[in-house]
């Protein structure tokens, strides 16, 4: 079983973005000088005065932020996830998180897909990062259909929250009928054998992985965690109680993200063995996509290797 | 730089009594901070001395707000990006009705809404939580648009001191506030002149300012702000500036005060290492002494360690 592609996350920010502006006046994008490749200029096309460039100047883009939430606006951040968490890290923190500002955080270029771009662009350790802070949502959708209800409830959600959005096409995971739900994990493929949690744009690969495995006769029940904070613990025990072994995929470091949040929660609430796919406490280098995928570990086929080696060693 | 305005004469006519008036509140903000400061055994001094006098004349007469009614949405803001100087501002809003002036005893201390650094999810009235420097400037800059995209008559004022101007994210800000037209936007730098160390010159003490003389007036100027230099001690230098601040002509506005660290207490004006540092109970005395409350120094023990503050 093969998934087909979604629609790149991206696009679909600027076109949610320009709609809920259509009828909402407090919504503005503010733009790190990126508009063109996170496709703020959707937002710009449709409402020109709703688009706000701050200029390569991120620390002060996340600051103006906070200071328009409290004049009762919404403004939406336009820039890559590398220049929205890391390098504005203590804006967010002091300024957003601690106040409660009702920013939402909502960069793309999340993930190993940035257009060949290498370590300084690819941030694989914003879900540990942003998870870990004081007050922060924070949201992975696993496709184009998921990514426009993450920010249709963004604009709804009264707070800040970040949604890590991907540049390019994702697996389509979910049918057009999909309602994102806040905080809620869903099963995207039952089984009995396994069961491997996975979050973001790795969910369309986790899904064909158990396809794979499915060939071998292992049976892989897959539970998708859009919401990595808050974590839907219920959902995560009851996953695990399922087949009893876990094995967590995701495109970010192990540490601190998917697969540190449940090795945390299961830990304390159902101890469970969990090994942890993902980014192995390294920088990532450029390349093609499907090339990075495969050096790390993270293509369908390789993720269902790595699930075979784990179940036989163990 | 023909965009430095060095006033002459007077934009606004005060009257000797509201001068007198707003001279007693900057003297009541300073004994303030330092029973407060004495008190909690912890707390900055000379920041929060130099600002004394600005603050009094944006508190008692500039900012246009409703103590009892601190959310009031057409309220001018006002945020401090100098944090540490948190104390000058709750003296400020204590005198002028937000709280209890008691209430100023629990500074710094556990469960108290005047937190080190200005904590706005605690205390009503604090426009934005600040203390990691650089960061009020822009959050100034977002009230000030704000308010201009939500069609609000209301003024951002925002206080940094001329240490912070080496923060980066100042000078982001002030690139960006130009591009958006924002004469709404105020700011003023407490330019005392020394940051908490500095560097190692033949300056006060062996350490050299944080700028030399101009520089600041020139970068604003050159990223495109209207500055007015004045004397951030001269209660109608600053009135007259605050006046002119408001004569909107599309661009922000930087006011250049200059100030003196440790401002009103002798033996601390103008040294860098009162930037924060515990009372010995005689400086305690001679402080309120200098600050003309002579009977507050015997009452003013500082407080155990240790106890409820």
């Amino acid at each position: 079983m093969t998934l087909v592609m979604g629609r790149p996350q991206r696009e679909i920010f600027g076109e949610t973005v320009a709609a809920l502006a259509d009828t909402d006046p407090r919504i503005y994008v503010l733009d790190g000088d990126v508009g063109s490749s996170t496709r703020a200029d959707i937002v710009e096309k449709a409402h020109p005065d709703r688009y706000l460039q701050m200029g390569i100047a991120e620390q002060n883009m996340l600051g103006v932020a906070a200071g328009m939430a409290t004049m009762g606006l919404i403004p939406f951040i336009s820039t890559f996830v590398s220049f929205a968490v890391v390098r504005p890290l203590d804006q967010v923190r002091v300024l957003i998180a601690q106040t409660g500002a009702n920013v939402k955080i909502t960069p793309s270029y999340g993930g190993l897909f940035t257009g060949q771009t290498g370590m300084s662009h690819i941030i694989v350790d914003d879900y540990a990062i942003m998870r870990a802070m004081p007050g922060m949502v924070t949201v992975s959708p696993a496709d184009d259909v998921e990514a426009a209800g993450a920010l249709r409830w963004a604009a709804a959600y009264e707070g800040p929250c970040y949604i890590r959005l991907g540049r390019d096409a994702q697996l389509r995971v979910f049918d057009d009928t999909h309602a994102f739900a806040f905080g809620r994990a869903e099963v995207v493929r039952e089984g009995t054998d396994v069961t491997l949690i996975t979050t973001g744009g790795q969910t369309g690969r986790t899904v064909e992985a158990a396809a794979l495995l499915a060939a071998d006769g292992i049976s892989a029940h897959v539970l998708h965690v859009a919401t990595l904070k808050p974590l839907d613990v219920e959902a995560i025990v009851a996953a695990a109680e399922r087949t009893g072994r876990v094995i967590t995929v995701e495109e970010g470091t192990v540490i601190g993200g998917l697969g540190g949040a449940v090795a945390e929660a299961l830990g304390e609430h159902r101890p469970t063995r969990v090994n942890r796919i993902g980014l192995q406490d390294c920088f990532v280098q450029s390349g093609p996509n499907d090339a990075l995928l495969d050096i790390y570990g993270l293509s369908s086929s390789r993720v269902a290797e790595q699930v075979r080696e784990i179940l036989a060693s163990s | 730089m023909t965009d430095i305005v060095h006033p002459i004469a007077p934009a606004v006519a005060v009257d000797a009594a509201q001068l007198d008036h707003l001279r007693e509140m900057a003297r009541r903000i300073r004994v303030e901070v330092v029973r407060a400061v004495n008190h909690a055994r912890a707390g900055h001094l000379g920041g929060p001395l130099s600002a004394a006098d600005l603050l009094a004349a944006l508190y008692f007469h500039e900012l246009r707000l409703r103590p009892d009614e601190p959310a009031w949405p057409d309220r001018d803001r006002f945020v401090l990006s100098k944090g540490h100087s948190s104390i000058a501002l709750y003296a400020a809003m204590a005198l002028r009705g937000y709280f209890p002036v008691e209430e100023l005893l629990t500074f710094d201390g556990a469960h108290s809404r005047l937190q080190g650094h200005p904590d706005m999810t605690r205390l009503p009235g604090l426009d934005m939580s600040t203390g990691s420097l650089g960061m009020g400037i822009s959050a100034a800059m977002g009230m000030a648009l704000g308010a201009r995209l939500a069609g609000r008559d209301v003024r951002a004022w925002v206080m940094l001191g001329d240490g912070e101007c080496q923060e980066g994210e100042v000078w982001e800000a002030a690139m960006a506030a130009p591009r958006h037209a924002l004469d709404n936007l105020v700011v003023i730098v407490d330019h005392n002149r020394l940051q908490q160390y500095g560097w190692p010159g033949e300056g006060p003490d062996g350490r050299i300012p944080p700028q030399v003389p101009g520089e600041l007036a020139a970068k604003w100027a050159a990223f495109g702000w209207r500055v007015i230099e004045l004397d951030g001690h001269d209660m109608a230098a600053i009135l007259d500036a605050f006046a002119r601040a408001k004569e909107g002509d599309g661009r922000p506005v930087a006011l250049i005060a200059s100030t003196v660290k440790g401002k009103g207490v002798s033996y601390m004006e103008g040294h860098w290492y009162w930037h924060t540092r515990p009372f010995k109970p005689e400086e305690y005395a001679i402080a309120m002494r200098d600050l003309g409350e002579p009977e507050s120094a015997a009452a003013g023990a500082p407080a155990a360690q240790g106890a409820v503050r």
